[in-house]
Order: C-alpha cells, then structure tokens, then sequence
C-alpha cells in the first residue's frame, strides 16, 4: 500500500484549493494538492465577468463600501445567507483582490476623464476622477447597488488562476495531477485524508492527513445541460455524502444563468448585461423593463431567469431545432468595446455559433450555472459533523450565498474563503486536537475497500450500462427539477432517481477492462455518485415548500420564512440506504444584523416570520440611537451584529479607499 | 435554420495506443459518426466513446475553448479539439495526440508536467522583494493601457499547441518554446514584477531560449488564442542582444 503523508490534503486545485494551500504553506505546513486536471485548467478559469470587491475606485461605484456589498449579498441570497460569513466576506474582499494585483493580476484599470458607457440602451457619459487613475476599475453585474465588479477583460476567472497557480509554484506547493480522491479516511468523527486514484496508471494511494479540505467546486454536471466544465459532477459533494457522517447544505439551491449560448450551452457573461447589453424576444422587443422595470436586464440572476423563462411560456421565445430561445444583443455596446471588453464572448461566438456578435444578436436561454449548496461547514471552513475535514469555495454550503448567488460573488468567495480556511486550518494544525490517531490497518481497510469496489465493478457481468443511467439522471434534473419546480415533478424525479440509485448498484463496465487510465470505468464509479448527488438535490427541492432565490415552486410562490427559514441538511450515514437522511438547521433572526425584507421584485408574497419585526425594530433602534451619539459605521455594524473576533487577526485591519481610511 | 439535407457521415481516423497495454501498438481506427448541426469534435469524440469505444481517451475539461486541455493534431494541424467544427472540414478526419508531451493514452496527453517544469523553469511568478504586500491599503496603480497589454500576453492557455507546432523543438528539447517566450515577455512588461535584464538573460540568454528560435513561426500559425508571438520573440531577442552587449 502507498501512503503519504502531508499536513494538509487539499482536493481540487482551482482557486479555492490554491489559496487554501499557499496560506497552509506560509503558516509553516505542507500541502499537497490533488487536482484531476492540471490547475490551469480548472473550473474557475472560465469565470469571465468579475469579482466582486468594493473598492469604490470608478465613479460609479462611489459610495460603495462593505455594508452595501453585505446588503447587496443578504438581499440576492433572499435572507438564506448566514449574515456573519456574508460580513466576513465582504470585508476580506478587498484584501483578496489587492492581494491578487500584488501576486500578478493585470486588473483592469480606471482610466481617468471622460469615457462613454451604455446604460439603460443609452449612451451617457462617465467622468472618472484623476486621483482614481490607475486603480482597479469596476463593471456593473446583476443585483447590486454600485458598480463593484472587477475584471481583467472578459478573462476574470483565467487570471486568477494563473496569478494563484504561478504563487503555488514560487512556493513550492506539491500539486499532484490527474489524481481522483475516491473516499475519505475517518475514523470516529475525524478525517484523515483521502484514498485516491491515479487516473493515468490506476494506482491506489492513501494520503494520510491532519486536516482535509475539499475545493472541488459544484455539481453543475448532474444537469443535461450545463455551463459546468465537465468535471464539476459533485465528486467533492459525493465524497463528504459517502463518507456517513459529514453533511451537505442546501443541496436544491440551484442557479440558473440566463445567458448561455444554445444549443451547447457555453457562458456568455453577465458583463454582456452589465456593460449594457439588452434581451429581447422573437419580435426584437426587449421585455426586461415589463417584468422589472427598475432593475430590467440587471435585475438577480435567479429573477432574471424566471422572467425569461416565463416570457418564453407566453409564445415569445425564438423557435429553434434546439427548444426556444432569446436573444442577448450586445450590438449596442459597439466592436471597440465588445474586442476590448468582451473578448471571451466574442470568440465563443464566432467558435461554436458562426456569428459576430459586434454584428448579429447572440441566441441564449437560462442554463445550469452554480451550486449554491454543497459541503456544510461551520464559519471556519470545518464541516458541523466530520472534524479536521474542511472546505471552501462552490464545493462547500459556507453559506454566504442562501439560495441565489450574485454575479461576481464565486471567484470572490474562493479566493476570500480559501485565504479565511488556510487561517483557520493553520489554528488547528497548530494545536495537538490535530495530531494522527489512526491506525495504519484502518487506512489499509479503506484502500482495501475501494480496491475492492473498483474490482466489483470491473468483474460485474450481465449489469447496467453506466451512460444510459447517467443520461436518464441528467434528464430527470433537467425536466424535472429545473427553474419552476412543483410537487409532482419533484415526487416523481425523486421516485425515479431512487429507482436509478437501486440500478447503478449493478453497473457493469462493458468491454474496457483496464485498470490503468479508464474513461469507462471512471463513468461508472462517479455515475454511481452522481445519482446519490441528485437525489440530495431533489429530495430537498421536493420538501421545501416554498419559493426562495433560485428554488421556485409554482404550487408555493411565496417565500415562507416561518416555515422555512432554515437550511435543508442532507446526509448518508448508511451505504445501505437508497434515500438521503434529511433534517434542518433553522436561521436566527434574533441576531441577524438584516432581518427579512423584500427583496425588491415584482411583489411581495413573503409570508414573514413574526420574529422578523420585533428584530427590525431592535435593529432600528440601535441604529438610531447610535448615529445620534455620533458613532460611526464601524461601530454601529459592530453593535447589531459583531463578526470581527471570528476573522483571523491578520485580516482584522480596516479597508482603504479613495477618501476613507488612507 | 438551414434546409434539411442528408446528413455527411464522417470518418473519424484516430492514432490510438494504450502504453498500458503491454500488447498494444500505435494503430489507426476509424470511426464513422453522423454529423449533426453545430457539431464539434468535443461532440463527436464523445459520442464514439459513448456509443462506440467506451475506452477512447482523451482531454476535455471547459469544452468552451477556455482552458486549453483539449489540443490535439487535427488533421495534422494543432488546435483545440472542443471549438473545431466539424462543418469546417472535410469528411475524412484524422485526430492524433499533440507530439513532444507524455502519452497517457489515445488522444490524452500530459501537458500538466511540461508547463509545470517550464514555469518553475522561468520563475513565471512576480519577483518583487521590495514591496510588503499591504492587503489593507490600496493598491499599487498601473496605467489602463499598460494592464490591458499585460492581459493580451496573460491570455496564454497553456495548450502546447504552439510547442507542438515549433520546429526548433524537435531538434532541441530543451527549448523553452512560444509559450516560455511569451511568459518572459509577460513579466518583462510588468512593473510589479521586479527583475533585471540581466537576471531575464539568465533565463533566456541562450539557445534553449530566445536564441534557439530559428524564427519558422509556426507557433503563431497555431495559436488559438492569436497571441503576437512574433513580435514579442524579435522584442525579446533585440532586448537580450543589448543586455548581452552590456555585459561584456
């Protein structure tokens, strides 16, 4: 048996696993990463618009400060965020981003004087300030209140990554590629590593570990058609599930993009929007300002989506071969802007659709696009129930973003999150809670059992073929627990899911019988997870009977947050079982620093928690009372709802802007 | 929509080897598969390993043309396989592993290590020993056309279709390629990144480096991402030949 042994093992290499390994590394512990592509090539490199940071460096975005990025974040997870990692978040974001220029990320900058911008399908002008030139500039995204998106061209995500995987290399981070983890090792309530496969010889290892952090991203892949890379198929999610006693949150919280190309279903930006790009129907009509008439096109993704898909079911989509679409028209914004500013778009465009986008409107509809649940920690990035197992990033339920997510809120979060973890993790390396006591036996039991699995599912004869099932689930998700959700879809994706489940027991791999790289037998051991995946997402979008962000029941429209205001808990504690165990962990109003409200679409269909207006006055209260003692927002932030004794001591310090702070 | 015809059926010829199999040897197999609208060679070879050869191996990860994993010789010519429209070629298809990295199998190559020995090679990372980073004040600035050049020569995907399309490679491995000389460009033009001329010679001061390039060009032929691969080799070559000057 192969072991080795390392103080951190950090699954996924993308951003989050990245920066959870190079802030390992700086406290003094190694890490090794195992990612299944190399780095560069990870998930997070085709983020395209932005990452959310309130820098308040461009005009438009003055004014913008961490309490409206909070606000902001609260408002788009419809209340389902947990209120002190969203304060955690927005105020290290700063810090990750500036930390990213420091480290190579060639940010777009504020070019100061006038510029010309589309807002609204009008030309206005925008005059930046000369003390702002140079800083990192901001795009406009859906859901918030300023302009708080940075970005380097249409190629966000991509700089990242490079900028965060060329820093694993200066500091000597062991990446090992191409090397799947399979099952986590545990033993009484405690992880201690992984068992993987090498997916280039077949060979089994055990990574033996104080700490395990999972950073491999969402599940987007259980859908037929997805903007997902194809290795975002909730392999993470599966791992944390398999293991019996670690939880996943939030597993139906779903989003939806609304503009991926069809048929193939590639991203086009939400920066398209943002810079001004517009929707429009079968009869060139932009229907946005109908449905939204304050924030139209930029209105929340989850909205976004559902008005599109609405419109369509009123006769207005465009026919097509493929199903109906609409179309982005990004025209107005000009072929100076779109080759400078849309580059990415432009290019999928002309690759996968034959057209110029500077030229002819681009066909899109409401796609697969984020996984809001995943891995549910604490705020330090631990799971509730698995101890010294960690994660960050889409992967993990953390859960700053409830049940929508906003545009430039991911790559924020893996970069924030992974800088947070490292720190926590780092705490706990350094206290003896963290030392190894487990047996070598038992790690070899683990090895052992999967060997076996895989040998089972190699010898098997007369079984299932592992696409048809995959096919079968993907479809099921697709039709059944997509942007409208009702009872009997959700009963019957989760019967038939189930009944998949039961089939995939007995998955044969037809033909190809190599134990060494073997694309069938990989389909056939993640299809078996995937449909366990599936089933958390199904079974909790069946269960929850209401509608909040992403999660919409038609036979339930409002939001229920006396019912419902709490996060639906999936686990596995048995392989026997064909069905996840389910319980609920309720959100407290009493000390949330933005009790409920109205999110601000159409109209207000909550039903609120009696809790909700007894918090608001008390909230009000303090507020007033405060700023008539002269305090600041600092400290009025601190007296409703105090974040700042939970962050690592290094990230305590207040943000510098143009104007305050300096 | 275009008016239906009888759809092409293409024949897919694929330069296969399993290194694994000790039985095994580098053999052509073709694959016949019916074309459809807006088909890619992601959705061909996908197909044939779904309905075919569940065996067939090869890369992709983004399938948007983003993350560069899937380059491969399409009918002898580097590209990425994903963005490749079928529509755009003839019905005869051949498809084989880029040449220059390890095999894994098929069309699945190890570009990973490569492009992981090449950056630590070069130190693509930013030297900066002066500045502390300071994650509470602003940031450091840039002028706005200074970061979009920056971006253009970042936009390198590490595909190798620009090392398997080198000539001078095939007669010196060791040869950093466009893709080495693209990076040192990159950091050269950053202010924040703080080494010397001197220190960049180091690097790339020989024939392993900008002086290996016997300036065939075919990198820039191939590239997806159109970088001016070019005009950054002859910048680069012109900057060494004065810092060469300079220290004799």
């Amino acid at each position: 048996m192969k072991v080795i042994y390392t103080d951190v093992l950090i699954i996924g290499g993308g951003l989050a696993g990245l920066r959870v390994a190079t802030g390992v590394k700086e406290r003094g512990h190694d890490a090794v990463v195992l990612t299944l592509v190399p780095p560069k090539r990870s998930h997070s490199s085709a983020a395209q618009g932005g990452m959310q940071a309130s820098l308040a460096n461009s005009h438009m975005g003055e004014g913008d400060n961490e309490d409206v990025h909070f606000s902001d974040t609260i408002k788009g997870s419809d209340w389902g965020a947990d209120q002190e990692v969203a304060r955690m978040f927005t105020h290290c974001a700063p810090k990750a981003i500036r930390e990213l220029a420091h480290w190579g990320v060639p940010w777009s900058r504020v070019q100061r004087g006038d510029r010309k911008a589309i807002i609204n399908a009008e030309s206005v002008t925008i005059t930046e300030k000369d003390e702002a030139h140079g800083l990192i500039t901001a795009r406009d995204f859906g859901g918030t209140k300023k302009w708080r998106t940075c970005y380097t061209s249409d190629g966000t995500g991509h700089s990242m990554l490079y900028a965060m995987d060329n820093k694993a290399h200066e500091d000597k981070i062991d990446i090992h590629e191409r090397l799947e983890a399979i099952s986590l090792i545990h033993e009484k309530g405690r992880c201690y590593g992984a068992v993987a496969r090498n997916l280039m010889n077949g060979e089994l290892v055990a990574y033996v570990s104080k700490a395990t952090t999972i950073a491999t991203g969402g599940y987007g892949r259980i859908y037929s058609v997805s903007t997902n890379a194809i290795i975002c198929q909730g392999m993470g999610q599966a791992l944390a599930l398999e293991s019996g006693v670690a939880t996943l949150g939030n597993m139906e919280a779903i989003q939806f993009h609304p503009t991926a190309i069809v048929p193939v279903g590639i991203l086009t930006t939400e920066g398209c929007r943002g810079d001004g790009g517009l929707l429009l129907d079968k009869d060139g009509y932009r229907f946005m300002p109908d449905y939204e008439p304050d924030k139209k096109e930029l209105a929340s993704r989850d909205v976004v989506s559902r008005r599109m898909t609405e419109h369509m079911r009123k006769g207005k989509g465009v026919k097509s071969k493929y199903g109906d679409h609409l179309w982005l028209d990004i025209t107005i914004l000009g072929r100076e802007h779109i080759e400078k500013n849309l580059r990415e778009v432009k290019e999928i465009c002309e690759n996968f659709l034959g057209i110029d986008p500077a030229v002819d409107w681009i066909p899109v509809r409401p796609t697969q696009h984020y996984s809001m649940g995943g891995i549910r920690t604490k705020y330090t990035g631990e799971s509730q129930t698995l101890k010294g197992l960690y994660s960050c990033g889409e992967a993990a339920c953390w859960d700053m973003h409830g049940f929508n997510r906003l545009g430039g809120n991911s790559v924020s979060e893996t970069v924030v999150a992974g800088m947070l973890v490292a720190e926590y993790i780092s705490d706990f390396l350094d206290s003896s809670d963290s030392n190894l006591e487990i047996h070598t036996s038992k790690i070899e039991s683990f090895v052992k059992k999967e060997q076996d699995k895989l040998d089972a599912l190699l010898s098997k004869e007369n079984g299932e073929d592992a696409y048809i099932l995959r096919r079968r689930m993907e479809e099921i998700m697709m039709d059944k627990v997509g942007i409208f959700r009702n009872e009997t879809d959700l009963k019957e994706a989760v019967d038939e899911l189930q009944e998949l489940l039961k089939r995939s027991k007995n998955i044969e791999v037809f033909r190809s019988k190599s134990r060494a790289a073997n694309p069938a037998l990989v389909n056939a051991y993640r299809t078996q997870r995937m449909i366990k995946v599936a089933l958390t997402c199904a079974l909790g979008a069946y269960l929850r009977k209401e509608s909040r962000g992403a999660h919409s029941r038609e036979d339930f429209p409002k939001r229920d947050d006396e019912n419902w205001l709490k996060r639906t808990i999936t686990s596995w504690p048995d392989e026997n079982q064909t069905m996840p165990s389910v319980s609920y962990e309720e959100i407290n109003i009493s000390t949330m620093e933005m009790p409920p409200g109205f999110r601000g679409y159409g109209k207000d269909l909550t039903k609120h928690h009696p809790m909700t207006k007894v918090r608001q006055d008390s909230v009000d209260a303090v507020v007033e009372k405060l700023k008539a003692e002269g305090k600041d927002r600092f400290e009025i932030q601190d007296a409703l709802m105090p974040f700042m004794d939970k962050l690592p001591k290094k990230y305590r310090g207040i943000n510098a802007r143009l104007g305050e702070n300096i | 929509m275009s008016k239906e015809k009888t759809p092409r059926i293409l024949k897919i010829g694929i330069l296969r080897f399993d290194p694994h199999d000790p039985e095994d040897v580098p053999h052509m197999e073709t694959f016949e598969i019916e074309e459809s609208d807006g088909m890619t060679l992601y959705i061909v070879l996908n197909e044939i390993r779904e309905h075919h050869d569940n065996s067939l191996k090869f890369d992709f990860v983004c399938r948007a043309g983003i993350c560069g994993s899937c380059s491969m010789l399409v009918n002898g010519r580097p590209t990425l396989a994903c963005r490749t429209l079928t529509s755009k070629l003839d019905e005869n298809i051949t498809l084989a592993p880029l040449p220059l990295f390890e095999l894994i199998g098929d069309l699945s190559i190890y570009t990973g290590k490569w492009m992981r020995n090449l950056n630590e090679h070069l130190e693509t990372w930013i030297h900066d020993k002066e500045n502390e980073l300071e994650v509470d004040k602003l940031e450091e600035k840039m002028e706005p056309e200074l970061a979009d050049e920056i971006y253009e020569l970042d936009r390198c995907v590490e595909c190798g279709c620009c090392v398997a399309g080198c000539g001078t490679i095939q007669m010196r491995p060791e040869f950093v390629g466009a893709v080495g000389l693209n990076k040192i460009a990159r950091y050269h033009l950053d202010p924040r990144d703080k080494r010397t001329n001197a220190e960049y010679y180091e690097l790339i001061g020989d024939e392993d480096g900008v002086f290996g390039c016997m300036t065939l060009l075919g990198c820039e032929d191939v590239c997806p991402k159109d970088l001016p691969l070019q005009s950054k080799i002859a910048y680069l070559r012109r900057m060494m030949i004065k810092t060469s000057m300079k220290n004799n």
